[in-house]
């Protein structure tokens, strides 16, 4: 490499060290010299937006270190015992093996109840810092061409996560986590021909049955995580391969990549960023309860306490049970059908199907075939923006739900009042969202034409001789002006007859959905309008960034 | 500009020197000859550290004061697993175990990572490099010999000429997993009805109705005005563990005394309760949860998981929520002691919807 050693030049003429002696004896038998010459100084952009997905990454390597240790002490049976640990207010209740060993991790062990909440809390964080990642690239148009394979794959991350999530929170065999697989129990049956038979299979007989622990453990400790390490490698391994987009900016083209080399800079830093993010874990464990089973006692099908919650990432599921409608099933053909269940089976799947999707929705609808490496500012796609606006509101609404009764008790309301308004902003919501965050998108793209054109207002007020008030408008640099001008304009497709002189049907809908994606449109500011606007000033004053005000009269 | 792969060429933005490249297809963008043209990087702006020496000095000693901070906060949290055991039955010692333990490694991570962190953004080369994108498509040459040898292998194996082996083999791959998905029919019970074992509960005609969890029988008399129990039937908890929670899960019983004028009864259900005191199933029909919150002045019952509401005055029929079906109605006597008893099963199914319910 040719800029390593240049602080430095007598290091590289010494050898016969023991780490030259070890890295030769390395190479020799691996060829590692070659992987450190395509990555040593492999550059990666810098943005704090990048780094969700680093949170992500962390936060799963604090989740495996935590739950192998956890699973040396967990008990994955349901084999009735009668505790006999230190809790006394537990101290002889029969309960299953495994909520036993869960209590013994959390007061018998030292230590134990620390890394049971690190566990927990870096699972919360986790599912949230995939999200928020997710939402990143949406906004950013970072999942255009080539990229679209790595969202999908990122996507499955996203499903597995919750699922993970999701078997985790269901081993202490606890009472608010079995109520959880209870309410799993009721959606399965819900399910028409297989429901039944299905639910029996998965618990092994009548719920709850003792199979269901040591079976979600299985999917929980190995199956779950070996096919997200996979697919976290070939996620990494894309984002290798594709190299990172970048920010619009200056000097930042389609065909280059600017940031900072792995080694040193990028390997400093993101490994500091992995201790960070442990450090706030560990910050949050030390002092924040989560999940104190201890109070809710083991599973037992009939008690149940007010205020229940879902651990946050489920709770769009569990509030959308919550907005169904009374009355939603019937009775056909001696059979039942429980929409109150399929109805949010299917409007749920659809929406994160939607997600999966969305795209080759829009490069279909684009035909956009070229290479995207220069992120979009999300005002400069306000449809994209807005769609993303009204599917976060969407999620919103039915994540809010899932706290409909601790809202309606916390702020003296209704429990009615409250799902009838969550009903009201899950339906109509998204559509506003979508209107304001379009307009709000398109008016940011105008006021950067404008501060492109004529100057932003510098604050500073001049008096002409005629007696006139006048605010200075001051031109942005070059550099500046770049971010404001350089993103991808888009007009709606202009329907033409193919080969055989036909309008197909797929190319109507395409135009019509262009026409909806681009119609309202406000092209970036090309030379010949720059010219002009700087050409040809009226009655304006103009300051540049380096000279001050010039009165131009014509 | 630090180099890597541009063999030292200084890459600007303005550069379109870069290899040809396939033409693809601009779609609904719009490409303009005039566009207004990448004005390169702007300067390299130095930081503070680069030149003043005095805060290079300040930095460094920053960088490995955390570090030491780091070893420090490492040995804290040994010290501490030792100095604060956990006594058993003392709820502060746990609580003391997990706070010094936890401070001691939030230390020892907060240093090593800020440390490394400040290292990398004061003390290390600051200029940013530059790395040249290639498509991400195989070049034309790599792309033809690829295809040449599959091409080849097709020749030399005979996939394509010899079609019975290539469908057989298609066929043999696709049959062979199939028995691992019967395999996975033994996750359920062989020898049981679902469907048959979802309609009976352990409620039988003279089956006393007793406390939740003690057992003990109920009087009708203990049932006083505006009470309510929650009842399991006789005999239940003298089940094993297996059989006992799968039981409760279907014979859970709330027991509620109203003034019998607020009762609105059917003809035929008339004689299911007893002098106001009427029994029903405590399992939501929605997905299960047990509907256990009692309002006593309205004489609504709510289910805390998804709030639906069911009216007790009126045969439990759903008032607000999801569910659809009012909860089942255990219909209930009074022995020759006076004890509660059931005059028989639930006559329907309790708990969540199936499909092969009706």
């Amino acid at each position: 490499m040719t800029s390593v050693s240049t602080r430095e030049p007598t290091e590289v003429k010494k050898s016969g060290g023991f780490t030259a002696s070890a890295a030769n004896y390395i190479d020799e038998r691996t060829s590692v010299s070659g992987a450190v010459k395509e990555l040593g100084r492999k550059i990666f952009p810098d943005h704090w937006s990048f780094l969700l997905g680093e949170v992500a990454l962390f936060s799963f390597v604090i989740i495996l270190l935590s739950g192998s240790f956890l699973t040396f002490f967990f008990d994955a049976s349901m084999a009735e015992v009668h505790y006999d640990g230190s809790y006394a207010p537990l101290k002889g209740i029969a309960m299953s093996a495994a909520m036993q060993s869960t209590m013994d991790i959390s007061f018998d062990i030292r230590g134990g109840l620390l890394m049971r909440q690190v566990h927990h809390w870096a699972a919360l964080l986790f599912v949230a810092a995939i999200g928020l990642h997710m939402l990143r690239v949406f906004f950013t148009g970072a999942f255009r061409k080539p990229r679209e394979i790595n969202w999908v794959i990122g996507f499955v991350l996203f499903i597995l996560a919750m699922a993970e999530g999701f078997t985790g929170y269901s081993l202490p065999d606890d009472l608010l986590s079995g109520n959880g697989l209870r309410i799993i129990d009721g959606l399965i049956k819900g399910i028409p021909v297989i429901g039944t038979w299905f639910s029996f299979l998965l618990f092994g007989g009548e719920f709850p049955g003792t199979a269901i622990v040591g079976r979600l453990y299985s999917l929980h400790i190995l199956l779950l995580p070996a096919i997200i390490v996979a697919l976290i490698a070939m996620h990494l391994l894309f984002v290798v391969v594709h190299k990172h987009t970048q920010y619009p900016s200056a000097g930042h083209t389609n065909k280059n990549v600017v940031g900072y080399p792995i080694l040193p800079v990028y390997a400093a830093k993101a490994g500091g960023f992995f201790f960070i993010v442990f450090g706030v874990v560990m910050l949050i464990a030390s002092f924040v309860t989560i999940n104190p089973i201890w109070n809710y006692g083991p599973y037992d099908p009939s008690p149940v306490s007010a205020g229940t919650q879902p651990d946050w990432y489920i709770g769009f599921a569990d509030g959308a049970m919550r907005l169904v409608p009374p009355g939603w099933e019937f009775v056909w053909l001696n059979h039942t059908y429980s929409m109150n269940i399929l109805v949010v089976l299917g409007v749920v799947g659809l929406f994160i199907v939607t997600v999966m999707i969305y795209p080759f929705i829009e490069a279909w609808i684009t035909g956009d075939k070229r290479e995207h490496h220069v992120l979009d500012r999300p005002r400069n796609a306000p449809t994209r923006t807005a769609i993303g606006a009204a599917g976060v509101t969407f999620y919103a609404s039915l994540w809010a739900a899932a706290s409909s009764d601790i809202m309606a008790t916390h702020f003296h309301l209704t429990m009615e009042g409250v799902i009838h308004t969550l009903q009201a902003t899950t339906i109509l919501g998204p559509f506003l969202a979508f209107y304001i965050t379009k307009r709000v998108c398109l008016a940011l793209m105008k006021k950067d034409r404008e501060i492109v054109l004529h100057g932003y207002e510098s604050g500073r007020i001049v008096r002409l001789p005629g007696g006139e008030y006048v605010e200075v408008h001051q031109q942005v640099d070059d550099f500046e002006r770049w971010k404001l001008v350089s993103y991808n304009d888009q007009k709606p497709l202009m329907l033409r007859p193919n080969a055989n002189g036909k309008i197909t049907v797929p190319e109507q809908v395409r135009a019509g959905l262009s026409r909806w994606f681009f119609e309202d449109r406000i092209a970036p500011v090309d030379q010949v309008e720059l010219d002009q606007a700087h050409g040809a000033h009226h009655t304006e004053i103009e300051g540049s960034a380096d000279k001050p005000a010039q009165i131009s009269d014509k | 500009m630090a180099k890597d792969d541009n063999g030292g060429a200084d890459n600007t933005a303005a550069d379109s020197s870069s290899v040809a490249r396939v033409e693809q297809s601009t779609g609904t963008s719009v490409v303009t000859r005039s566009a207004v043209g990448n004005p390169g990087f702007p300067p390299h702006r130095s930081r503070v550290t680069d030149l003043d020496p005095k805060a290079d000095r300040n930095a460094e000693r920053t960088v490995y004061t955390l570090f030491y901070l780091s070893i420090a906060g490492s040995i804290f949290a040994i010290a501490a697993y030792m100095a604060f055991p956990i006594v058993p039955e003392d709820m502060g010692s746990v609580r003391l175990n997990n706070l010094f333990i936890g401070v001691g490694l939030t230390l020892a991570l907060f240093g090593l990572g800020i440390g490394a962190v400040h290292w990398a953004k004061a003390l290390m080369y600051a200029h940013e490099g530059i790395d040249e994108r290639h498509p991400v498509r195989g070049t034309d040459v790599v792309r033809a010999r690829a295809v040449e040898i599959f091409q080849q292998a097709n020749e030399e194996s005979g996939f394509g000429r010899r079609t019975l082996i290539r469908n057989s083999l298609f066929g043999a791959l696709i049959a062979f997993p199939l028995p691992a998905v019967v395999l996975f029919r033994g996750l359920g019970p062989q020898d049981q009805d679902p469907v048959a074992l979802l309609k009976t509960t352990l409620w039988e005609k003279g089956t006393r109705l007793t406390m939740d969890p003690t057992g003990v029988p109920i009087k009708a008399s203990d049932v006083t005005l505006g009470s309510s129990f929650h009842v399991i039937p006789e005999g239940l908890i003298d089940l094993g563990h297996e059989s006992k929670l799968a039981e409760k899960a279907k014979s859970a019983v709330l027991l509620m005394r109203l003034k019998p004028e607020d009762l609105i009864e059917t003809a035929e259900r008339a004689s299911w309760s007893y002098d106001g005191i009427v029994a029903y199933s405590k399992i939501c029909t929605h997905v299960g949860c047990p509907v256990a919150l009692y309002e006593q002045q309205t004489h609504h019952l709510l289910c805390p998981c998804h709030q639906s509401q069911f009216d007790v005055t009126n045969q439990c029929e759903v008032i607000f929520g999801p569910a659809k079906r009012a909860l089942p109605q255990l219909p209930i006597a009074v022995d020759a002691e006076g004890y509660l008893i059931a005059q028989s099963d639930f006559t329907e199914p309790v708990g969540p919807s199936f499909w092969e319910r009706s």
